[in-house]
């Protein structure tokens, strides 16, 4: 099944689990949503469950908080990346805190799903990577799934968590098929995974650079280099147990992501293992990124993008401090 | 249109008549309503003392506004949902909460300082209208539980021109949700005049998103209850939100950090001290129902023995321990929490300090 099926039915499980749970967002209802994730919803919950509403994010959120105070569970649709940014208060000085304002009684147990990352061809706003600003609050966790079989799942568990979850959805790999297995969902969704076994390089990223990164460690496989390829799933928490053991072994770490490097999620994760794994390393973690610009007009996107060249480059670079 | 405000006791105490409103309140009641005015006034007046003798970071009096939290406070059922910005001490005092957890915010051991649940009334919000959208969402969350709840939402003239608020409006209106729009015009936002925030009355906004708005003398604590009663009883019988602008006066600080004689002048002060909303309701009780010199005494007396438990309760509030920065931050374990709680203990910085 493809992702967005996935994303389907795992959304389905979680409304039939629990009654509380409601869906929220522009066009998600009568049309299905922009990228049909919720088609259907509202023919089987009714519209009192799976909400179609007004244009304006930070009212999603809002009453989200308010529905959460009620008993509620709200998985939101932020519809793209870019427009997020209007329900950025809600989520910094509300969804984030209130918890510990209230020393603990309100329980915001809400999900936001977020269509990320580029590569679809789009027009401006709609490719965006902005998992850093929410990693960076305390209170909020975020989390991306990179395959339907842990789309499925990782969105129940994220609307069963009671901590609000930003949940990344790589938007390009929407409609890319794979197996899922509805019986065991295998990972926690603050668990890593380590997806190819390698010894030369520790390779992590999420979203849509999971099957980046496969590709950049078959090319690689080829000049007899062994990559280890790590899905982090949980960008925040960061599963650093998983990721310091890969690190050890390899004693090499190439970081691949979408985001501007400053203040990233790569920038967290070279400190980390940095710290970690000082004394196994081999070479300074290196990050493959997006660059400092404005996420591109698209017909600059495949320039802008961490591609497997890149990231053999990247590679290349980690060997170069062998001496 | 927006007319007059609507005023059911004039400045000197007398008795008006409305063609939409009716006094309902008896002579207990409107004394009870006078008593909490008073008590809510002197733990103000208190808490500004506390702030002044450093026992507070900060402080946001009510002061003027007794007439428009205690008319609105009083309206709510139990069961009803309030939402505070963070200057509603009048509202919360209707509410049940003990005047100290109130100020655990100010004394800063707290973000919060009560259980909303055990008083129906959630915490201060300080970042203007976001606790509007709250409100709404809760209010949605009370229609799909078929509840018998109204929901209420307090905010500031300021506070109108957000976009939080304004969204709020569109969405308990498409939503017809049991919400009311409480909103205090004190005139100020810090210093920036409401005539900044609106070329028209507040409650004039309410048309244009589609639900009444309705526009209180806010010093007139009759008025206010009824008017606020009304929109609550609508909103449960499942008629929709309910803008209400009260037009009082802020009559202190912004806070205690602020010096409005910078930006308001002295005569409009002393023309809001005529209007006091607490007076005209002595003067009314006093040659209407008969209330003497010692019944009123008796509410002062009161009002003296409360702010002196504050006092106490307020100095008695200790710094907690720091190690409890880490607790409530996330409901599920954390690995950033666990590192700093052991931070924090292996640099022995977990004892409380005096």
């Amino acid at each position: 099944m493809t992702m967005a099926h996935a994303l389907n039915a795992g959304l389905r499980r979680a409304m039939e689990d629990n009654p509380k749970v409601l869906l929220m967002g522009e066009d998600i209802g009568t049309l299905g949503g922009v990228f049909r994730i919720t088609d259907g919803l509202m023919k089987d919950f009714g519209a009192a469950r799976v909400i179609d509403t007004p244009l304006s994010e930070s009212a999603i959120v809002g009453t989200a908080v308010g529905l959460a105070m009620r008993g509620y569970r709200t998985v939101c649709e932020m519809q793209f990346d870019g427009f997020v940014y209007p329900a950025f208060d809600q989520l910094v000085s509300q969804v984030a805190k209130l918890r510990k304002r209230s020393d603990g009684v309100f329980t915001m147990g809400l999900v936001i799903r977020l269509p990320f990352q580029g590569g679809i061809g789009a027009i401006e706003h709609h490719s965006e990577s902005p998992e850093a600003y929410f990693a960076h609050t305390p209170g909020l966790r975020v989390v991306s799934c990179s395959n339907p079989h842990d789309a499925y799942w990782m969105i129940q568990q994220a609307v069963t968590c009671d901590d609000p979850i930003i949940f990344c959805e790589p938007k390009s790999r929407y409609w890319e098929k794979g197996a899922v297995d509805t019986e065991r969902a295998g990972l926690g969704l603050f668990d890593a995974r380590v997806v190819r076994e390698g010894r030369d390089v520790t390779v992590i990223g999420f979203g849509s650079y999971v099957k980046t990164m496969l590709r950049a460690a078959d090319a690689a496989a080829l000049e007899g280099r062994s990559l280890e390829v790590i899905d982090l799933r949980s960008v925040a928490p960061l599963d650093l147990d998983t990721l310091v053991a890969s690190v050890r072994k390899t004693g090499r770490l190439l970081v691949v992501q979408e985001a501007p490097h400053t203040a990233s999620i790569g920038a967290t994760l070279v400190a980390e293992l940095t710290r970690e794994c000082f004394y196994d390393l081999r070479a300074p973690g290196l990050i493959v990124s997006g660059y400092h610009v404005p996420y591109p007009i698209s017909r600059h996107e495949e320039e802008y993008r961490p591609s497997v060249e890149r990231i053999l480059d990247g590679v290349d670079r980690l060997f170069e401090y062998d001496v | 249109m927006v007319t007059d405000p609507i005023s059911l006791l004039s400045p000197e105490g007398e008795l008006l008549t409305h063609p939409d409103y009716v006094n309902s309140l008896n002579d207990a009641s409107l004394f009870s309503m006078y008593r909490d005015m008073v008590i809510v006034r002197r733990l103000c007046n208190e808490a500004t003392t506390l702030q002044r003798q450093g026992a507070l970071a900060l402080w946001a009096p009510s002061l003027g506004q007794e007439a428009a939290q205690i008319g609105a406070g009083r309206a709510l059922e139990p069961t009803d949902f309030s939402f505070p910005s963070y200057r509603e001490h009048g509202v919360a005092w209707c509410r049940g909460v003990p005047p100290a957890n109130v100020l655990r915010l100010f004394r800063t051991v707290s973000s919060g300082g009560w259980n909303p649940y055990t008083y129906n009334h959630a915490l201060p919000t300080i970042v203007l209208a976001n606790q509007m959208l709250h409100a709404v969402g809760y209010a949605m969350g009370v229609q799909r539980d078929g509840a018998d709840t109204a929901v209420i939402t307090f905010f500031g003239d300021g506070a109108s021109s957000q976009g939080d608020a304004l969204e709020s409006f569109v969405w308990a209106a498409s939503f017809n949700a049991p919400v009311v729009f409480f909103c205090q015009n004190n005139q100020f936002g810090i210093s920036t005049p409401v005539t900044t925030q609106s070329r028209v009355p507040l409650a004039e906004r309410a048309s244009g998103f589609g639900f009444p708005g309705v526009r209180v003398d806010g010093n007139d604590v009759i008025a206010v209850y009824e008017v606020t009663r009304t929109a609550l009883e609508r909103a449960r019988s499942g008629g929709g939100p309910t803008m209400i602008e009260a037009y009082t006066y802020r009559m202190g600080a912004h806070t205690t950090s602020d010096d409005p004689t910078r930006y308001r002048r002295e005569t409009d002060v002393e023309l809001w001290k005529h209007r006091d909303p607490i007076e005209r309701v002595k003067a009314l009780l006093a040659r209407e129902y008969d209330y003497h010199r010692d019944s009123f005494a008796a509410v002062d007396a009161e009002a003296e023995a409360v702010a002196m438990d504050l006092r106490r309760d307020v100095l008695a509030m200790e710094r907690p321990d720091p190690i409890t920065m880490f607790d409530h931050v996330y409901a599920e374990p954390h690995p950033l929490i666990d590192e700093g709680r052991r931070d924090l203990r292996e640099l022995g910085l977990t004892e409380v300090l005096p």
